[in-house]
């Protein structure tokens, strides 16, 4: 569970983006605006360095406090690379590489990296080799999810300022397993703020001369959404939960079962809130697509339900014995 | 939204011991478990096997030691139940009692009565079910019209359940029935109270009912003008359907929400470990076996510190239900009926007939969605 420090600065994290970004950032940002002023009014709370640890100058905080952060940026739509930032600046410092300021993120092999035209510094991981490049060694074939995130490839036309290997526990995937526990966290806020817009638009929309949320039919459909939420949100809890106990690469089990997880209810709460919404949660002008376009853009990163549910079947199907003492023993066998 | 919170918990201390023992003990019954009684879960009655059960501890474990309990705590009592439900054990001649009628009558029971029913409930002497619907009272609960009225040195009891599941194996009842009349133009809740009912009591009337499988596992009960004593009465004159409500998290939140279809998913992963086109499939349960497990579990916790998570509770049923209730088309749609193993076959022909219950049962889904819908705040 998150410790107090870490709810804390969530909820400061919570406040900076309700102040400093809204609608309309969001529609710059697919305009191809950078936000500047909302990156600089989340950077100041100094959380760049929040999984770094505080002996290499950093937050020190763990993957279980960091969840509620992923969500409070799930749940703004952010506008910036927060999440992205605080997972290379880990994966840098487990290399023992110092993290350098600024807008940092991160990827691996050919893949597109999330923000990649507006980072200073971008860390790239190949199995379990990091390099970090700034910006003036990479040129960019931009691209973008159907968010309209940036998600850009990199062509390396310099040297990286610094090149090192993560250790063991982090292992080979380490970009893998980063962006989906990063998703996971960030599909659970989102769904949290698309099901709020929706239960209000049942409890102010009128139609038969009485709010639709009066309707049971709409009540049940909410009903399944609010649940699909709520799993979301105990999925990317408990993989970053598993995270701490047993390192990165070792979660890889829980990472897989959360993105399956969250995966599966962003699909079914997505559906729900257009549903409700009818016609006009389908507008431009409507604050709706923002959270649902990145649920659907969020399924496919960091690995979606397909390509989890394949390996973490192969898994199961490759145990000695059953499944139930496996998936019991992940949690028993290390005493905390 | 706070009722749809779910903080998650960690493992008890001592927790892969207490595991040990259970499969140790299982172990050692496993062989007596059929295919048959594997599917049914904790619909499975075996007073042998309760017995053995409660001589282990294992029956009321979270109650005071004075009343038979062990004093242990619903995280660890959460581990015994989960090792039960995934072997398929037949704990149904003890599932009520200590699921339901020993919290409720260590709550709100007379010193007398828990001095009376808690260790043989605990010991598996006695088999508890619940009284609630009636052949025109269902979702609808509290337009039941079961009726105790109060006579000299007692109650006469008068009316009729119905879907009461092994009223004829057990030994007693905890009803819900009115004991005065529901105000005019009232809440028709008012009124209504719970009653220890001894089912060998003259008056009492089982008629077992078959189910679709064939099977005489439910009932219809009539009283007629049976004679309950002066304490047979739970709780408060009145109170019922208050006390009744707050059973529910304990009803509802238990892992016997998700994991009733259990063995068919091992029989599965077992028949078809070497078949890869299976794997994304399998994968997708065990996905969300793992994700209904940690809110389950958080849903425990929060029974442990105290808490009414009657929300959460109602919010894990209906996932955990959709979830064992798919599982037999899924299974079919990985290997045909005909092809799979003897024993695989007879489970999966036993659940696909009975997995219609699973959201039924402890509230129908229906109901499980108003009460998400209600703390959504739309009605």
């Amino acid at each position: 569970m998150a410790s107090e420090i870490a709810t804390e600065l969530a909820e400061q994290v919570d406040r900076a983006l309700a102040d400093a970004a809204d609608v309309s950032t969001l529609r710059d940002l697919e305009a191809g605006n950078w936000p500047a002023a909302t990156w600089d009014a989340l950077v100041a709370l100094g959380l760049n360095g929040a999984l770094v640890p505080e002996a290499a100058g950093g937050v020190g905080l763990g993957f279980s406090d960091v969840a509620p952060l992923m969500e409070v940026l799930g749940r703004h739509a952010a506008p910036v690379p927060l999440a992205e930032s605080i997972f290379a600046n880990a994966l840098l410092s487990a290399a023992g590489i110092t993290p350098p300021e600024g807008v940092i993120s991160f990827g691996a092999g050919q893949g597109a990296i999330a923000w990649g035209r507006h980072a200073s510094h971008i860390a790239l991981l190949d199995g379990a080799r990091i390099a970090l490049y700034p910006a003036a060694a990479l040129a960019w074939e931009v691209g973008g999810n159907i968010a309209h995130e940036a998600r850009d490839r990199a062509r390396i036309i310099g040297a990286p300022v610094a090149e090192a290997v993560l250790p063991n526990g982090w292992g080979a995937e380490a970009a893998l397993l980063a962006t989906a526990l990063m998703r996971a966290g960030q599909i659970a806020g989102a769904m949290q703020a698309a099901l709020a817009l929706a239960v209000d638009h049942a409890n102010t929309r009128k139609q038969f001369d009485r709010p639709i949320g009066r309707f049971q039919a709409v009540q049940q459909q909410l009903a399944v959404f609010a649940a699909e939420t709520s799993a979301a949100s105990v999925a990317a809890a408990a993989a970053a939960r598993a995270v701490d106990r047993r390192g990165l690469a070792a979660a890889a089990f829980e990472i897989g079962c959360a993105k399956i997880t969250v995966g599966e209810a962003a699909t079914r709460g997505a559906a729900i809130a257009h549903q409700v919404f009818a016609a006009m949660g389908i507008t431009e002008e409507h604050q709706l697509h923002h959270f649902t376009r990145r649920l659907w853009s969020w399924r496919e990163e960091g690995g979606s339900e397909a390509f989890w549910a394949k390996r973490i079947g192969q898994e199961a199907q490759a145990l000695p014995g059953a499944l139930w003492p496996f998936i019991t023993a992940r949690e028993e066998e290390i005493t905390p | 939204m706070a009722g749809l919170r779910f903080d998650l918990r960690d493992a008890p201390e001592g927790a892969a011991e207490l595991r040990a023992e259970v499969r140790a003990f299982l172990a050692e019954h496993a062989p007596n478990f059929t295919p048959e009684i594997r599917a049914r879960s904790w619909m499975g009655f075996d007073r042998d096997f309760t017995r053995a059960v409660g001589a282990k501890g294992w029956i009321g474990m979270c109650w005071p030691r004075e009343f038979g309990g062990a004093e242990r705590s619903f995280l660890e009592r959460n581990i015994v139940l989960e090792e039960m439900l995934a072997a398929g054990a037949p704990v149904g001649a003890h599932w009520i009692g200590d699921r339901q009628s020993g919290p409720l009558i260590l709550r709100l029971g007379t010193e007398e009565q828990k001095r009376h029913f808690l260790p043989r409930i605990a010991s598996g002497e006695y088999a508890f079910c619940i009284g609630l619907s009636e052949p025109d009272s269902g979702s609808d609960l509290a337009s039941l019209r079961t009726k105790a009225e109060k006579v000299d040195g007692g109650w006469k009891l008068n009316g009729r359940k119905i879907w009461t599941t092994f009223g004829h194996l057990c030994d007693w009842m905890i009803a819900l029935v009115r004991t005065s009349p529901a105000p005019e133009g009232g809440a028709r809740h008012i009124g209504l109270s719970q009653v220890l009912v001894n089912l060998r009591a003259p008056g009492v009337h089982i008629r077992p009912i078959r189910d679709l499988v064939g099977e005489k596992g439910f009932n219809e009960i009539t009283f007629d003008d049976v004679m309950l004593p002066e304490d047979a009465l739970v709780g408060q004159e009145g109170a019922g359907w208050a006390q009744a409500t707050s059973e529910l998290a304990f009803e509802r939140s238990g892992p016997d929400r998700y994991l009733s279809s259990h063995p068919l998913l091992e029989a599965a992963m077992t028949t078809l470990k070497q078949d890869n086109a299976a794997a994304p499939a399998l994968g997708r349960q065990v996905a969300r076996l793992w994700a209904l497990r940690n809110m389950s579990v958080a849903v425990a916790g929060m029974l442990e510190d105290g808490q009414d998570p009657v929300r959460q509770a109602a919010l894990v049923k209906d996932l955990g239900n959709d979830f064992e209730q798919a599982l037999p088309n899924v299974v079919r749609d990985l290997i045909a009926t005909e092809d799979m193993p003897e024993d695989m076959r007879r489970m999966h022909a036993y659940l696909t007939q009975i997995v219609p219950t699973f959201s039924l049962r402890g509230g129908t889904r229906e109901i499980m969605r108003g009460i998400i819908a209600r703390e959504l705040g739309l009605r």
